[in-house]
């Protein structure tokens, strides 16, 4: 039975090597799949041989979850599965949590009155307490994340240093309660230690994440998505189970990996992240302050683009929001048989989620060579005729440039040396990082004040009729 | 030697692999990566299976049912919403 616990690892990780690269991501995905099937498979025989198993609760517990799980991946669209993925980790966090609080019922050991978890080793006594611990923490902090993902806004009830006392508070009493959680013998308190660190960790998770600004949610998505992992990693240690050891510390180390490459792409730090540079949710105030505001309508829009020699297309999360994908590729086309060069510029957070935009655009079949990444493509901006830029704002905004700010330092791409830029959004209101956007303000800036979806069908239906 | 040190030499060496799987990722794979290694995560589904035992008192089942759950949720979703990205790669590299 071991060696089959020794397969399934095997087929994670060559699943997850295989999921770094464009040719080989399918077939990865399936392996790591069917390393997932073996390893319930064997759990379940092992089970059975034991003459323990209760078959009733993992029979329904399989159906119930699996029926769930189903219907949110099916019902899910394209444009909300970041969230999705922020809340299926919330799940993984939690149920690694919950086997370790079952452990501390199912341990015969640590019924008899006056033996506690200090008796059972160190390993176990640290592993409890911290599988509790981590896997509350990923379940409420994928959730704020997953509330602010779909566009909730969530503040922090306490600011400045008053916050972190509020937050190291938490962090004693958590030390405090997992302390007395190990070394109590009697079973009644230990029940009320587990609750309560449960609570309070729960509570932490959501202290955390929660002074943390929306566009840095991906990389918080990714950073919990590890910490899941080392969730069961620990839960592993605490029921004593090699394949959840080796399986979570894989999942735990190569998120972290995988964090770090997402803030490179995004030019910051994690710690930068976290404590939250751009993380204070500062509206400013001229947010909405606009002067000089030009806008213009489908039609005119459709006599620029006639001229066009070259353009580009900067997609953003309006384009998602409106799933405007089909009809950017129609506009794309039409563009092309004109005669046009039609190239897509694709910021590397576009969208809710680093690579959002290609998932997207690749579901409308959009040629890949036309995708360009946001290196590849700024030096050109400043020989393009136009530049559409389909509902992004904070990915484009020359604010960036300057010295300091909330968005200071963040590659953006340089959409204003375009000859024209036309933006499609649906009003003026600030981006994720809630700033002002002094692009909308510049001559050669154009605003479609329509929905993405509205407006490029629009700008289609001019196009061919100035044919 | 302790009892524990085997599953700790696991763990130690397990992490550094994972440190070293991933080294260069193309960003349109950001998302599918953490989408699908999101869905390994799930692999707590062993032991929340391995809770489920007769003889215990009904609210550790209570826990094992939904850790089970749970657990289930992130698998399954977690596969399917990974298939689904990658499905739209795959029609493109024909």
């Amino acid at each position: 039975m071991d060696y089959l616990y020794l397969l399934a690892t095997l087929l994670f990780v060559f699943g997850i090597k295989r999921l770094t690269s464009v040719k080989t991501c399918q077939s990865g995905n399936r392996m790591s799949e069917f390393g997932m099937g073996l390893a319930i498979l064997t759990i379940v025989l092992v089970m059975a041989r034991s003459g323990v198993i209760n078959w009733g609760v993992i029979v329904a517990g399989i159906l119930v979850g699996g029926g769930i799980g189903l219907v949110i991946a099916k019902r899910t669209p394209t444009t909300q599965m970041p969230e999705m993925v922020a809340a299926l980790n919330g799940f993984g966090g939690v149920a690694s949590a919950l086997v370790a609080m079952a452990d501390l019922l199912l341990n015969r050991a640590l019924e008899v009155d006056g033996v506690g978890l200090k008796d059972l080793g160190v390993v176990p006594a640290v592993a409890n307490p911290a599988t509790i611990l981590v896997g509350m923490v990923t379940l409420t902090g994928s959730f704020v994340a997953y509330g602010k993902l779909s566009g909730k806004k969530l503040t922090h009830p306490f600011a400045g240093s008053k916050r972190h006392l509020l937050h190291a508070g938490v962090g004693l009493a958590i030390i405090g309660l997992a302390t007395w959680l190990v070394m109590t013998g009697s079973h009644a308190q230990m029940t009320i230690a587990v609750v309560l660190l449960a609570l309070l960790s729960g509570a932490l998770g959501v202290f955390l994440v929660m002074p943390i600004g929306g566009a840095d949610m991906p990389v918080v998505v990714s950073l919990l998505n590890s910490y899941s992992g080392v969730a069961g990693a620990f839960a592993g240690f605490v029921i004593g189970n090699e394949l959840l050891v080796v399986v979570g510390a894989l999942v735990g180390t190569s998120g972290l990996i995988l964090t770090q490459i997402m803030c490179k792409a995004m030019n910051r730090s994690l710690g930068n992240v976290l404590l939250g540079g751009m993380g204070e949710e500062t509206v400013a105030k001229d947010a909405k302050d606009y002067k000089s505001i030009k806008s213009a309508g489908p039609e005119e829009v459709a006599m620029l683009l006639d001229g066009a020699q070259s353009v580009i297309f900067v997609p953003g999360y309006g384009l998602a929001v409106a799933q405007a994908q089909h009809v950017v590729r129609e506009l794309a086309d039409l563009l092309q048989k004109k005669g046009a060069v039609v190239r897509y510029a694709i910021h590397p957070v576009a969208g809710r989620m680093p690579g959002h935009m290609n998932v997207l655009l690749a579901e409308s079949d959009v040629p890949y060579d036309q995708l360009w990444e946001m290196d590849r493509i700024n030096g050109d901006f400043k020989n393009t005729d136009v530049v559409i830029i389909v509902g992004a704002n904070d990915v484009v905004n020359p604010a960036a440039r300057e010295a300091s700010g909330p968005i200071a330092g963040m590659p953006i791409l340089d959409v204003d040396q375009a000859r024209t830029v036309i933006v499609i959004k649906r009003s003026l209101a600030p981006g994720y990082a809630g700033i002002k956007n002094p692009l909308f303000e510049m001559d050669n800036c154009l605003m479609v004040f329509l929905d993405a979806k509205e407006a490029l069908e629009g700008i289609v239906k001019e196009v061919k009729e100035l044919k | 030697m302790d009892q524990y040190f085997p599953i700790i030499f696991v763990f130690v060496i397990a992490s550094l692999l994972g440190f070293e799987l991933i080294t260069k990722v193309p960003p349109t794979l950001h998302t599918p990566l953490m989408s699908g290694s999101n869905a390994i995560s799930g692999i707590t589904i062993v032991g929340a299976i391995a809770s489920a035992r007769l003889g215990h008192g009904w609210f550790s089942q209570v826990l094992a049912f939904l850790a089970i759950v749970f657990a289930m949720i992130n698998v399954v979703g977690g596969y399917m919403v990974t298939d689904r990205m990658l499905a739209s790669f795959k029609k493109k590299s024909k």
